[in-house]
């Protein structure tokens, strides 16, 4: 079943071209990795999808529903959560409430306190944040802030999640430890679409690519196919 | 001996707190009505200050529109108190204060920052030149008498408004919404993006915290008797209450009553024993507490009570 769909997808900002006539697709229970140089607007195709940005033309449907038009509250409560490349924790509240907030307000249904309280703690023990609960989230080292962004996230009882770099700025232990993160969350029945730079882990978790190039589609395929791709070696991964 | 402490440490505030509330509820008793007049403008000051703290505490969205809120609810008193029984008058000024929020919160709030800042101040400047030019053209009367009530009464609404005030902070600071107004002040486009519906919740909570502060208006008419356009909404009401909080701190709900309590006496004490220096003398404190007390008294209350704490922990 196709989850997201994209129509020649555009954004204009004045004379800048950021996104141009992109169509993409995404299965339920896929694994899609986004990838392309920097400015090829990959994340402003993500603030395109999450709502933080109005498109300029074309159609963004989740489930069969148009989504393009709707605010970010409202995408979030249909089933789709995102992560931030720069993370974006709620860095004076506690690594608790920060899960918390997203258990209590990201989902369709009204959820109890005690409920949500239970949630945030289940998650929070996923993603390995259990221990440091009562610290403000502006104290955790870079990779935990990284994690507990992916928990808030979580939190919000999503189908669909964005994750933007979520292994950028982490050393070689701290790829491996996010990649067995990703495979959980893939177990879970959660379909991912996710940019990333970090190519050994992109090409091992994913089950398609697709390139972005100065905001056009350049190429679309399984991770084989990406890399003998005569094109996307030429703009980006290089001989 | 753990749970005795526990349970002495969790009563001794709540007796404390019912002790000063048992003797602010009697004091207009045994006291000179001087005093119960300055109290009550004291109260005027917390509840202005401890409503900002509803909205601008936890968003860090520093409104400048507390005057236009103030004022309308001062004028909303000295229009209908001739003919209206006063709770109603001062529910009604709470109202409209409230209606006005709402507009103002759904036009500005979209705006950060400093143009929000900007924007609400503007908003206050704009009601104030708007009903001066009114009064002077349209109606040719500057200024209206407002029916007096005694200041005793006076005194007990200001008490029951600030309970109020308290009591509503309390209970927002423990909610949901608590925890939404503070994920939108560390970082609104995640908050956004966790399904909060910040332009909902900012504009609700703007207004109110502007219905305490049209009704703090709309009882301080009555003691004023006359009123104008500059005395109802005097810039002094949107700037002092972040002063005042400052002064106190945001962190906890006793920062702004505590900050205001304390500059509102001090600006009373200025007045009289200084009346031709006490600007600049207030000015001179507040620079000096901005500038050795970043976290208001609330810092200087938990640096104390931390040194004390330390103190008994070297003993054991």
């Amino acid at each position: 079943m196709l989850m997201l769909e994209g129509k020649k997808v555009m954004k204009h900002f004045g004379g800048l071209v950021a996104v141009h006539n992109v169509d993409f697709g995404i299965n339920q229970g896929e694994v899609v990795g986004l990838i392309g140089p920097n400015g090829a607007g990959k994340t402003t195709l993500f603030n395109l999808i999450s709502g933080s940005l109005p498109t300029t033309a074309g159609e963004i449907r989740y489930k069969g529903e148009k989504i393009t038009g709707l605010k970010p509250h409202q995408i979030c409560k249909k089933g789709v959560a995102r992560t931030f490349q720069s993370a974006q924790t709620f860095a004076g509240l506690t690594v608790f409430e920060n899960a918390l907030a997203a258990s209590l307000f990201g989902k369709k249904r009204a959820i109890s306190v005690p409920d949500a309280e239970r949630e945030a703690t289940e998650l929070l023990e996923f993603v390995g944040l259990s221990t440091v609960g009562a610290v403000l989230a502006r104290d955790l080292p870079i990779a935990n802030q990284k994690r507990l962004e992916v928990a808030r996230a979580l939190a919000t009882k999503p189908e669909l999640l964005l994750f933007d770099e979520v292994m950028a700025g982490l050393n070689p232990a701290e790829v491996a430890r996010a990649m067995e993160l990703i495979t959980k969350i893939r177990n879970k029945g959660i379909t991912l679409f996710m940019i990333e730079h970090v190519m050994k882990a992109i090409m091992k978790v994913c089950d398609r690519i697709i390139v972005l190039h100065h905001g056009s589609k350049l190429a679309e395929g399984t991770p084989e196919e990406i890399t003998t791709n005569k094109k996307v070696i030429e703009v980006y991964l290089g001989e | 001996m753990d749970r005795v402490r526990v349970s002495f440490k969790k009563h001794v505030p709540l007796g404390l707190l019912f002790v000063t509330f048992v003797l602010l509820a009697t004091i207009p008793f045994y006291v000179q009505p001087y005093l119960v007049i300055l109290l009550t403008t004291i109260f005027m000051y917390i509840i202005i200050t401890v409503s900002w703290a509803i909205f601008s505490g936890p968003t860090r969205y520093i409104s400048l529109a507390s005057a236009a809120f103030f004022g309308v609810g001062v004028y909303a008193s000295a229009i209908l108190g001739k003919t209206l029984p006063l709770p109603i008058v001062i529910a009604f000024g709470g109202l409209v204060s409230f209606i006005l929020a709402l507009f103002i919160g759904l036009l500005t709030l979209r705006l950060r920052g400093m143009y929000f800042i900007i924007f609400t101040f503007g908003v206050s400047e704009l009601i104030r030149h708007s009903l001066l030019w009114w009064e002077a053209n349209i109606t040719g009367t500057v200024g209206r008498w407002v029916v007096v009530v005694d200041h005793t009464t006076v005194y007990y609404v200001m008490l029951i408004i600030f309970v109020m005030a308290l009591l509503i902070t309390y209970l927002i600071r423990r909610s949901r919404l608590g925890l939404a107004l503070r994920s939108i002040g560390e970082y609104e486009e995640s908050a956004a993006h966790i399904g909060i519906n910040v332009t909902a919740l900012k504009t609700i909570t703007f207004a109110i915290s502007a219905f305490f502060m049209g009704a703090a208006g709309a009882i301080m008419a009555t003691r004023w008797t006359y009123i104008d356009p500059h005395i109802a909404f005097s810039p002094l009401f949107s700037f002092m209450p972040v002063l005042m909080a400052i002064f106190g701190g945001t962190g906890q709900i006793y920062g702004p009553v505590l900050g205001a309590a304390v500059l509102a006496y001090l600006e009373e004490i200025l007045t009289t024993k200084f009346p031709y220096y006490y600007m600049l003398l207030f000015g001179i404190i507040l620079i000096v507490v901005i500038l050795f007390l970043p976290h208001g008294l609330v810092g200087l209350v938990q640096r104390w009570r931390k040194g004390g704490s330390k103190r008994q922990n070297a003993n054991a």
